[in-house]
């Protein structure tokens, strides 16, 4: 587990969390949409603000792998060695 | 139920001259103005570089919306409509359910547009090849039904949730469809009200077609002067006012604070026939609007104590007076008492209405006339229809027990609603 980018993306998360989900129930292991129950239409939003804070750029058709939590974050440290 | 009355039991505003009902009352109370002098409008070259805007505080904004609705949050429309809607629901002393929508409680809130900043933002990167990045957000604050939708949801409102738009007309419109719709017994209570975005991009068409102020932008709030031999155009405004309308018969099952009964009403057009045009009104359309009106209220035009014009300070508010006079048989001494909120939050296009409709209610409700601000010369054929006693400069206590608002709008649209001080 990367433990810079871990904290960075629980933050991203965290504003887009219904209000009955703690942020600390972050795991990761979390399902973005089954398990803390953010709303779909807002993984875009959630891609723009990696995008921002990691200064990569998520294709869309690697959206569906940003499912979890680790995935995401194996998807950012791709990214990231690839620049 | 057959036929209910229908009252008025909450109220919202968020006006260039006052956000919230408290504000606004003191603001027009005292004839307060809400225009300023926009640098940005200065930069951009505009002829008129003043305008009304509703002053918004973070933390009014944090009192309606949650900080993730908040993020890449950029339609000013929604934003006032919401602060308008939300604390006439408030007002009204009605319970939000948080699990349920109440099938009995609509709105009908419009729009001329609302968004046009979050659109400006999005055309920009729509045209850098960044479509992607627009955020999930961009459609809700970009269509015409936006407020509504927002409303509908915070609201947790059953019934019907849509927005209307005839330009000027529009929250005029919403007051009257909505008073229909709780006479027809399909609702018990509507939110009725309108919003407008202002700024360059709302507000350019207006500078573009010369028929805004440019000789007071050293002097903001002397540039809106209804009725005044001055007039020399109308100040861009905008802003939301909102109105809970509810059967009678709810509003005292729940012991509502009731602000005042609407009595009757009516919309039409001139079809921009006769003097008719997209820009001015048929005067024989404007006065049958008003003869209409007064037949559905069951009322005669002698009975009418005040009219709150639409009279926005261009070289037509002497026809106006003309169209009020004839329609209403009434002249000289015998003219009811008469204003125009626009001298204070100049014209706040779509949302004109729905704010004027608020102030239209307190007077009533409070026994007072709000003054007619600007006016130092009254224009020489307004002054030979009415006597200048019955517009009132200063603010008036009067006992009103009728009111009639009226509004009109481009596309040669016209409203008119009769309110009644409740007994």
């Amino acid at each position: 587990m990367n433990q810079e980018i871990y904290p960075k993306l629980t933050e991203i998360i965290t504003p887009y969390l219904p209000e009955d989900v703690d942020p600390k129930s972050i795991e990761p292991s979390s399902h973005l949409v089954n398990d803390l129950n953010i709303n779909s239409t807002h993984l875009v939003d959630i891609v723009l603000d990696v995008e921002d804070a990691f200064d990569i750029t998520i294709e869309d058709d690697e959206l569906n792998k940003m499912d979890t939590v680790e995935a995401s974050i194996a998807l950012i440290e791709q990214k990231l060695e690839a620049r | 139920m057959q036929n209910p009355r229908v009252v008025v039991t909450g109220l919202g505003v968020c006006a260039p001259n006052g956000v919230g009902v408290p504000a606004f009352k003191e603001a027009i109370e005292a004839g307060k103005s809400g225009i300023r002098f926009y640098s940005e409008l200065e930069k951009l070259k505009f002829s008129c570089q003043i305008g009304g805007m509703p002053l918004i505080s973070e933390a009014v904004k944090s009192k309606y919306f949650t900080p993730l609705q908040l993020r890449n949050f950029n339609a000013a429309g929604i934003l006032y409509g919401v602060a308008a809607g939300v604390e006439a629901w408030q007002d009204a002393g009605l319970e939000i359910d948080e699990d349920h929508c109440d099938f009995d409680s609509g709105t009908i809130f419009g729009v001329g547009t609302l968004g046009v900043d979050k659109y400006r933002e999005s055309i920009y990167k729509v045209d850098e090849g960044n479509t992607r990045r627009l955020g999930s957000t961009s459609v809700q604050q970009t269509m015409s039904s936006g407020v509504s939708a927002y409303l509908g949801g915070m609201l947790g409102l059953g019934n019907l949730v849509t927005t209307n738009s005839s330009a000027c007309t529009t929250g005029t419109e919403a007051v009257l469809l909505a008073y229909e719709r709780i006479k027809a017994g399909k609702a018990k209570r509507m939110l009725a009200g309108s919003t407008s975005d202002g700024g360059p991009y709302v507000w350019c068409g207006f500078d573009a077609l010369r028929i805004l102020p440019s000789k007071y932008n050293d002097k903001p709030a002397k540039a809106s002067r209804p009725m005044d031999a001055d007039a020399s155009g109308f100040v861009p405004g905008s802003g939301a006012g909102a109105l809970v309308l509810e059967s009678l018969e709810s509003a005292q099952d729940r012991g509502a604070t009731i602000y005042a009964e609407l009595i009757g009403g009516h919309s039409n057009s001139g079809g921009q026939r006769q003097e008719g045009s997209m820009t001015a009104p048929n005067p024989v359309a404007v006065k049958h609007c008003i003869t209409e009106a007064v037949r559905d209220a069951g009322i005669s035009g002698e009975a009418i104590d005040a009219v709150n014009g639409h009279l926005t300070a261009t070289s037509k508010d002497d026809l106006e007076i003309e169209n009020w006079s004839e329609a209403l048989g009434r002249s000289g001494i015998d003219f009811p008492y008469i204003n125009s909120l626009k001298g204070m939050t100049g014209h706040c296009l779509a949302a004109s209405g729905s704010i004027e409709c608020v102030a239209s209610v307190l007077q009533l409700k409070h026994q007072f006339l709000f003054p007619n601000i600007n006016l130092d010369r009254l224009h020489p054929s307004i002054a030979m229809r009415v006597a200048e006693s019955r517009i009132p400069k200063v603010k008036t206590p009067a006992k009103l027990n009728i009111l009639a608002k009226a509004s009109f709008g481009f596309g040669d649209v016209n409203c008119c609603l009769i309110f009644k001080k409740f007994q």
